[in-house]
């Protein structure tokens, strides 16, 4: 046993730590280090920037236009990305829908999607959930109708992040009604420019607007845009969950998190003398810390067991379960920091380039609405409930 | 021991739970903290109307004699219908001030006024370095000639924007963390010098910073004695911790039952979502929090008339502590039991929440507060 990295993880570290320095842009940098809002161009640049360097998609194998990096290299990359300040890469297109093309689509979706995934050309959305299918996601309940060489689609998606930036969606429908309703689902990809595609905003309580419902009303799409078989479409929503479950402990973003939020706390007041110099508050910046190293290597210990070749099964949900609820501890901390200045709403200086005197902390405007988007993060990609029955089923045998 | 309500008091309860029914659901509230006041002057005029202002004042001010439980049945409705009327400022802590504090002259002029919904009131008291210490005033108010100079800057101020009259915290004498040396004065708003920055607050209300720029009032803004101004601080603060626990358990009440009815109702899985143990203990634990929540906000209402200062403020103490963590507890899971409607601004949870929070950071935190009951012995 041996906690280092060896050498060559520790100049891998330095290149990539170069890499980032040099090529994240200052205005970028700025916005994520400050919770202010970016803008579909922000993620542009940045994705671009990955892009030409190669480095935009680590996970896939190097044949598709991956990096071949290992588990550790990719952990390493990750949280040298969010040390800097560099916004997370939108992940729909290279984590999620991308693994499943390389996967299990045809050679005619490998040769047209991966490059435009890799050049930033399309952007995708998640149509999964629908008004009555959430946890249940098998119930869903959104009809595609065979016509010929098309399906015609009809139904409702929702919750669906960031459709209005998306140029093509991946979106489960229902294709058969026999066997279980896991059987009856197909995986296709969607042009989210043609007609009878219509996306409502749906606000969210912080103020954001990053979801949004989708209804589709007769949406023609070709069969060619079926990834696999008709009706095995379930297998490879699984595969992507999987995917998407793994990679979302955020240590590497709540370290950055914990490091601002203990900059703040050098900079308040209370009790006549710096927040940090206060041994409560600094006892549960503590506690919060060491709850994340308890997490964080064992996201290592797992990454190690992938590098060796055996990649844990269900035991991973424990990542995503625990790195969400370190990550919503620390924004109850950061926007408790701010005691009453938690309180003054002011969206525009969630906006870069506000150049009005700030109320309060200068730090303090994004803080409680981040607290409060943080509650999403035990909700979506499989709610915190569920990924402790899947620990319970199939790692516990209950 | 008696935790029953009077008749009076019940009937207060009833047409605050009517007026929440007809006059407050989401939409019209949304509504309201949109508008240029940030809540509506006819709600207000009704709530003198059905007496809710004067209620717990004494009846030579055109009151009607109440008191810490007619706040309390007030404010817990408050928090059910999530008003946004400028009650908590005027009433609770302006109010409180006046009355407590204020000389003949001063009373007879505000209160009835008070009570008829004729004049608001706001209480700045927050300063920046101070975050949650009430004795830590920088604000200063010089002696000129008869009257005093004030200078300095008041923070997050409930209200401020509409209140006809500011009560400010100001240092007489001392050195910035004293005890002794604060001076309370009341100050028309328009008083030339007094600036203000008008903003939202997360939770749907208004707030202000406001600055003090020589600020020049008369020997008649005091209120209560010089350089002794804690004391009245503390007291009003007792009774705005009891007020704003009633205000939260109203919150509570209302997510309780509407997450309640959710579980019912939202199937998956081919059942409804409370049919899920996890589910149902989690609801049971929210159940607890409201009920301990509750028994907490009646002691602390019930100690305001103690006379034994170390428990009245042990017990705020403890009553803000119980109510911010079942506040947090029953908001979050709130939001995670109602799923991705949890998150939407068109639901109710997410608006509750949010006033929960706030009410949390409002006269000291959790954090704030448990340090402050273990320091007594
Ligand atoms: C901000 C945000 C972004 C999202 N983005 C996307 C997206 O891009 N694409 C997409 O397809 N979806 C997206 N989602 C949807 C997300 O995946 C669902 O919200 C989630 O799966 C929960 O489903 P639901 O909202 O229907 O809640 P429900 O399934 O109704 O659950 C309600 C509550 O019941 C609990 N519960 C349900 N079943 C069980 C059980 N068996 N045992 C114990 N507890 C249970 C849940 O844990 C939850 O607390 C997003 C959601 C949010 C909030
Ligand atoms: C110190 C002591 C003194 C006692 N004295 C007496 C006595 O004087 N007379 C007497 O008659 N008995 C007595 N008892 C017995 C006591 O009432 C039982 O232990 C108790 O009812 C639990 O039963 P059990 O031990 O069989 O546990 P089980 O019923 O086997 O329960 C095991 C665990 O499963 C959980 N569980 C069971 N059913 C459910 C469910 N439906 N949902 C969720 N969780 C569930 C339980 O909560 C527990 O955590 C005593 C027990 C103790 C420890």
């Amino acid at each position: 046993m041996d906690l280092a990295f060896s050498g060559e993880y520790r100049e891998f570290q330095n290149n990539v730590r170069a890499f980032v320095a040099a090529n994240l842009p200052q205005d970028i940098r700025e916005k994520v280090t400050r919770g202010l809002r970016l803008a579909r161009d922000d993620h542009q640049r940045w994705q671009n920037i990955l892009s030409a360097k190669g480095w935009i998609a680590p996970g896939w194998p190097t044949e598709y236009g991956g990096t071949g990096w290992s588990a550790v290299q990719r952990y390493i990359f990750d949280e040298e990305c969010s040390r800097a300040g560099a916004p997370g890469v939108i992940p729909f297109g290279t984590k999620f829908v991308g693994p499943v093309i390389y996967t299990f689509g045809s050679d005619a979706q490998k040769s047209y999607y991966l490059p435009r995934i890799l050049n930033n050309d399309d952007w995708w959305c998640q149509g999964y959930s629908e008004p009555g299918a959430g946890s249940d996601l098998a119930s869903l309940q959104t009809w595609a109708v065979r016509d010929g060489d098309h399906y015609i689609v009809n139904g409702t998606k929702t919750w669906t992040t960031l459709a209005q930036w998306a140029t093509k969606m991946f979106c489960l429908v229902r294709t058969g009604t026999e066997g279980k309703k896991q059987e009856g689902i197909s995986f296709l990809l969607i042009d989210m420019a043609q007609p009878g595609i219509e996306i409502k905003p749906i606000v969210t309580f912080d103020g954001g607007r990053e979801i949004n419902m989708v209804h589709l009303t007769d949406v023609k799409v070709p069969v060619a845009d079926r990834v696999g078989d008709e009706n095995r479409g379930w297998t490879y929503a699984k595969f992507l969950l999987q995917h998407e479950r793994t990679g979302t402990a955020g240590v590497g973003h709540s370290k950055a998190q914990i490091r601002r939020l203990k900059d703040i706390a050098a900079r308040e007041k209370a009790g006549g003398r710096l927040l940090i110099d206060d041994p409560d508050f600094r006892a549960r910046i503590a506690e919060v810390e060491i709850e994340l190293q308890a997490l964080e290597y064992t996201d290592l210990r797992y990454l190690m067991q992938v590098a060796a070749g055996n990649p844990p099964g269900a035991e991973s949900s424990l990542l995503k379960l625990r790195g969400t609820e370190i990550q919503q501890r620390i924004s109850e901390l950061l926007m408790q920091a701010m005691g009453y200045y938690a309180q003054p709403w002011l969206p525009d200086a969630l906006e870069y380039g506000w150049n009005e005197d700030p109320v309060g902390p200068a730090d303090a405007a994004p803080l409680a609405a981040a607290y409060f988007n943080k509650r999403k993060t035990t909700i979506y990609g499989g709610t915190n409930e569920i990924q402790r029955n899947i620990i319970a089923k199939l790692v516990l045998g209950l | 021991m008696d935790f029953d309500l009077s008749e009076e008091q019940q009937l207060l309860k009833d047409s605050v739970e009517r007026f929440v029914r007809e006059e407050y659901p989401l939409e019209k509230r949304q509504k309201l903290t949109v508008s240029e006041d940030g809540f509506s002057r006819r709600n207000w005029a009704t709530m003198a109307e059905l007496g809710w202002l004067g209620a717990t004042l004494p009846e030579e001010y055109g009151g009607i004699g109440g008191g810490p439980v007619e706040a309390m049945v007030l404010m817990e409705g408050i928090g059910r219908g999530l008003i946004v009327e400028p009650y908590f400022s005027t009433v609770i802590l302006g109010g409180n001030l006046v009355l407590r504090a204020g000389d003949a002259a001063r009373r007879h002029d505000i209160l009835p006024k008070l009570a008829a919904g004729e004049t608001m009131l706001a209480f700045a008291y927050v300063e920046r370095q101070a975050r949650y210490d009430l004795f830590d005033v920088e604000t200063t108010a010089v002696r000129d000639g008869e009257g005093y100079v004030l200078t300095g800057a008041k923070g997050v101020v409930c209200h401020a924007a509409s209140a006809d009259w500011i009560v400010v915290s100001a240092r007489t004498a001392g050195a910035s963390r004293d005890r002794d040396g604060i001076t309370l004065f009341l100050v028309p708003n328009n008083t030339p010098g007094l600036t203000r920055r008008d903003y939202p607050t997360v939770d749907g209300l208004r707030a202000s910073e406001l600055a003090f720029d020589r600020v020049r009032v008369g020997a008649d803004a005091i209120l209560g004695e010089v350089d002794n101004g804690l004391v009245l601080i503390e007291g009003v603060a007792e009774q705005a911790i009891a007020a704003l626990a009633a205000e939260a358990v109203g919150c509570m009440d209302v997510l309780l039952a509407s997450t309640n009815e959710y579980l019912k109702t939202r199937q998956q899985f081919g059942q409804p979502i409370g049919k899920f143990q996890v589910i149902q203990h989690r609801m049971a634990d929210m159940f607890i929090a409201c009920e301990e929540s509750r028994s907490m906000s009646y002691v602390a209402t019930m100690r305001l008339s103690d006379p034994d200062p170390e428990l009245r403020a042990k017990t705020a103490s403890a009553a803000k502590v119980q109510i911010g963590k079942s506040a947090r507890f029953v908001g979050q899971q709130s939001v995670q039991l109602h799923g991705g409607m949890g998150m939407t601004d068109e639901l109710n949870i997410g608006h509750y929440f949010k006033r929960l929070t706030m009410i949390d950071t409002m006269f000291g935190d959790q954090n704030h507060h448990l340090k402050q009951y273990a320091a007594f012995r």
